[in-house]
């Protein structure tokens, strides 16, 4: 590799536009009557010497900010059109999305459908986008960052002319008859926190140099929150299940390999009540809603843990970890998992009673009462009397041929068949019940069963969650912030002070914020001989400024 | 307490109307239009503004005790509170640029947005468990105030546009700050509009059929010129319906969406006859002694100072109380993906200032797109697009 060196004496590396020491042009590249392009401090980056070969080319197009800029625009607009109609997550699950959005929003919906926009952003297409977001942040920072740090930790206290004339910040005064205190100078520059370096009456003052780290450490933390976001596909890292309990029930944790299992005591269901003192304020609202507003989803749980090996068939041997109260926005966190309050049932039927009755003379011969999750093929009744529950049908409709059948096996609309065994009907009468039904099959019965009671009781259901990825996204979130106020709240200012026969010459240079620059030099300078220097950005005819620059 | 708390909130409103005029007086004098040189108007205007922003936090405070919990938790609630860290934003940028111009600009987009959002109901409502999470309260100020300091560039792109963009000859350029203007002029509409018959009590009954065939019932708070999908009026001395919309529209908010565009028509029309002008054009002369490059570094300064503070708010503490209250971080919700897209669309903002030759001009039209994206989250997706985050 064939290096520049300077005529101050520094070897740069090959593709240095600004030498690292003294900021003389050694590339051929700047502009010679313009402001410096002080971007990067004119140092070699790779992305700008190199384009041969194929890996060249694609460092070159990764790294360019243009490129960068059009892969956010591309993200933002294909995450926009995710939004115009709901996603599939978020349309009911009872009609198929292939109906769905037809249905609900015409044809457009169907192309929408078609195109697969509904799961937008899981799409190949959306993680490609990204993933080259991700590449291009890595890849333009990596060009950037060393280039930038080696050209900083190189440079010199006394700047070449053509490097201080041409800062956007220059002035010079003529200071042949006067007395300039350069102490002073320095004793204020400390005073607003300059880091001063001093050689032969030349100055460089230098703060905040720490900002122009902050979009390398802010980059490090997206990538980072990237990488986070990729290990969710690794398995184990991530559980993401639903586990339905009702009250009094105790099951297992589903994703937790048997390792837990939950007891839901109690779910509670609050609503505002207008009559509520603690409610007042909300009176009007109540009133204008009509409906009841939910004030708290609550399930009274117990967590037990499986202690040791449990065989197949034997039953596991459970001990308490601990009672929670699990409300929206208060999980049950325990080692990695998390439980959360996601839905509810209220008043699901749990148990049915039923008097067995003379259909005459109103005379009954006992109860029995059924657990409709857990029905009993039989029931003893008095001396003499039983009934035998033939069939049950926890979520009872009439097939298409009349048969009667279940939907599902939540005890939504319990029906049964009877066989009800009396001392004067041994054989038995046969009697289908359901809620406010009683078909006899078999023609006219003498007894029936007859309805005398329900007892009901709430369900909840509870997310379970596992995410090992959460602590890595964290910390890239965490970085991500540190670098963007590292870098947007603080900003890197040199002034350089250098004598030169009967001149002072006095540059200035931030990477933004030229106000508080200026503000900074301006209060340096005043009362002193010293003219404050000029923005030259402000001088229209600066072209014309410029001195030439030999070598 | 609640109605103390409404008072404040009425005072603020015209303090900040006060306070337009005397930044207005303050850049009338050229001096005053000089950074640092502040005038006495502009002093006076400052001290104004202040006063009614500690006057809009006791609003602020009183709803919070009258509530139980911060006032951001519904459309009024939040819109407002977005307009007093317009304010507070604007203070803040003020003392780093002693700017007058900024106030006269800036103030009246407050007022704008609080007028705006006092259209929306106002009782305190009581939260729903979802809602009931101090990380809904850190979320949503952090997020609004990110937001406000975000506005701000928008506020000094329009000072700056006002003055670069030549009014001699009419092009692209008039064209798109005239939108903007006429997009102010709809918003005052809507607020002229609803307020006008919501003093009247105007009340409409309509039934109709939704896309699912069932009869429906709608009120109407503005007479109906779009009516829904078979509509049928309650009474039959009612307005007459202009056109009906299939069931797959939202018949009634289009219904406002036509009124305030069309009120902003006649108000924009109005202002053309009268004064024979463009409104950018008339107001040209007062930001004549602005000094562009500041004006341009505050604009890129309150997005560099907005754009930590919007992520913090609308990212990172969104998605630490969504993985509290919906199990999961992120859920590619229409609110959440447009903060995305806000995000982002900074990011990209502050990319291209990277390169030359996005400063200036090219960098203040970036901004009202900006604000136009920050817009769009806090109203359209919230009325349009449903989500999980739709207070209406
Ligand atoms: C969503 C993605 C991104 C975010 C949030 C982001 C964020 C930032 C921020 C906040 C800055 C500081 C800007 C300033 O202080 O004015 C910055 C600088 C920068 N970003 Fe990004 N960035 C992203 C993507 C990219 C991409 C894709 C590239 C690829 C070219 C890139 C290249 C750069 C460069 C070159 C700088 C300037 C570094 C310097 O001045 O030393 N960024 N980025």
């Amino acid at each position: 590799m064939d290096e520049l060196k300077c005529e101050c004496g520094h070897v740069n590396p090959t593709g240095t536009i600004l030498c690292e020491a003294c900021g003389k042009a050694v590339g051929n590249r700047q502009n010679e009557n313009k402001l410096l392009d002080m971007r990067y401090e004119g140092s070699a980056r790779r992305s700008q010497t190199y384009n041969k070969s194929i890996i060249d080319k694609i460092w070159n197009f990764f790294s360019s900010v243009k490129v960068g800029v059009s892969l956010i625009v591309i993200a933002l607009v294909a995450s926009s059109i995710g939004t115009i109609f709901p996603q599939e997550t978020y349309i009911p699950s009872t009609i198929p999305a292939s109906e769905y959005y037809e249905q609900e929003y015409g044809a457009f919906g169907k192309l929408y459908y078609l195109l697969g926009f509904h799961n937008l952003y899981s799409s190949w297409w959306y993680l490609v986008i990204i993933g080259m977001l991700g590449m291009s942040i890595l890849i333009a920072s990596i060009d950037r960052f060393f280039p930038l740090y080696r050209s900083l930790k190189n440079q010199k206290v006394v700047r070449h002319d053509s490097f201080m004339k041409r800062q956007r910040i220059f002035g010079i005064t003529n200071v042949s008859n006067q007395e300039v205190n350069l102490e002073q100078i320095t004793e204020r520059l400390k005073k607003q926190r300059y880091r001063i370096r001093e050689e032969n009456g030349n100055i460089l003052a230098e703060k905040g140099r720490f900002s122009r780290w902050g979009p390398y450490v802010n980059h490090i933390g997206l990538i980072i929150f990237l990488i986070g976001g990729l290990l969710r596909s690794v398995p184990g890292m991530y559980v993401d299940k639903v586990v339905w309990l009702r009250e009094g029930e105790m099951k297992e944790i589903p994703g937790t390999n048997g390792e837990y299992y939950l007891k839901n005591n109690a779910f509670i269901f609050e609503v505002y009540d207008k009559g509520n003192k603690e409610d007042e304020a909300f009176v009007k609202a109540i009133e204008k809603t009509g409906t009841a507003i939910a004030k708290n989803y609550q399930s009274n749980v117990t967590l037990y843990k499986q202690e040791g090996e449990v065989l197949p068939g034997e039953k596991p041997q459970l001990q308490k970890v601990k009672d929670f109260e699990i409300k929206v926005n208060e999980p049950l966190k325990h080692d990695h998992y998390a439980l959360y309050q996601v839905d509810y049932k209220l008043n699901e039927f749990s148990k049915m009673s039923f008097y067995l009755m003379d259909k005459k003379t109103e005379e009954k011969f006992g109860t029995l009462t059924i657990d409709l999750n857990d029905p009993k093929p039989s029931y003893q009744l008095k001396k003499g009397y039983s009934v035998e529950l033939m069939s049950y049908f926890p979520d009872f409709e009439f097939k298409e041929n009349g048969e009667p059948t279940t939907k599902t096996r939540i005890p939504n609309n319990p029906a049964f068949i009877f066989k009800m065994v009396t001392p004067d009907k041994p054989e038995g009468e046969v009697s289908f019940v359901a809620i406010r039904e009683n078909i006899e099959p078999a023609g006219e019965n003498v007894y029936k069963m007859a309805f005398a009671g329900v007892e009901t009781r709430n369900a909840t259901a509870l997310t379970v969650r596992k995410d090992l990825t959460l602590g890595i996204l964290f910390a890239g979130g965490i970085i991500f912030m540190i670098g963007v106020v590292q870098g947007a709240y603080w900003n890197h200012r040199r002034i350089w002070v250098k004598r030169k026969g009967e001149e002072i010459w006095i540059a200035g240079h931030t990477n933004k914020n030229w106000h508080g620059l200026k503000r900074d030099i301006a209060l340096v300078v005043q009362t002193t001989p010293l003219f404050e220097p000029t923005d030259q950005l402000n001088e229209e005819k600066f072209s014309n400024k410029g001195e030439e620059i030999s070598g | 307490m609640a109605e103390l708390s409404g008072n404040l909130l009425y005072a603020s409103f015209f303090l900040y109307l006060i306070a337009t005029f005397l930044f207005g007086g303050s850049i009338q004098d050229k001096k005053g239009a000089e950074e640092k040189k502040q005038n006495k108007w502009a002093k006076l205007g400052i001290t104004i503004t202040i006063i009614g922003f500690v006057t809009q936090i006791g609003y602020f405070i009183m709803r919070w005790v009258a509530a139980g919990h911060a006032p951001v938790s519904n459309l009024f609630e939040f819109t407002t509170f977005f307009g007093m860290m317009l304010v507070g934003a604007f203070i803040w940028i003020y003392f780093i640029y002693k700017t007058p111009a900024l106030g006269l600009f800036a103030l009246p987009v407050a007022i704008v947005i609080i007028a705006y959002a006092s259209m929306f109901p106002r009782e305190i409502s009581p939260l729903i468990p979802a809602l009931q999470s101090d990380w809904l309260h850190i979320h949503v100020t952090t997020a609004a105030l990110g937001q406000a300091v975000l506005a701000i560039s928008f506020v000094a792109a329009i000072i700056y546009l006002v003055k670069s963009v030549d009014q001699t000859r009419s092009n692209k350029r008039t064209f798109w700050l005239e939108v903007v203007m006429f997009a102010l002029m709809c918003t005052i509409g809507f607020v002229i509009v609803s307020s006008t018959f919501a003093m009247t009590g105007y009340k409409e009954s309509i039934t109709w059929v939704d896309k699912k065939g069932a009869e429906a019932e709608l009120e109407y708070h503005i007479p109906s010129l779009i009516g829904p999908n078979e509509w049928t009026l309650a009474d039959e001395n009612q307005m007459k319906p202009l056109i009906e919309v299939p069931a797959i529209i939202n018949a009634k908010k289009l219904n406002t969406v036509v009124w305030s565009v069309g009120a902003g028509f006649i108000l924009y029309g109005l202002f053309r006859l009268i004064v024979r002008k463009r409104v950018a054009a008339f107001i040209q002369p007062v930001v004549k002694n602005v000094n562009l490059d500041l004006i341009d570094e505050i604009s890129y300064r309150s997005v560099l100072i907005g754009f930590p503070i919007f992520t913090l708010g609308a990212l990172i503490f969104a998605m630490i109380w969504a993985q509290i209250a919906w199990t999961r971080f992120w859920g590619w919700d229409p609110k959440e993906v447009w903060a995305l897209i806000t995000w982002l669309f900074y990011a990209a903002f502050l990319h291209l200032r990277l390169s030359r030759g996005w400063q200036g001009e090219r960098s203040a039209w970036l901004a009202l797109i900006g604000f136009g994206i920050i817009m769009f989250n806090l109203i359209a997706v919230n009325l349009v697009l449903a989500g999980l985050h739709s207070y209406a």
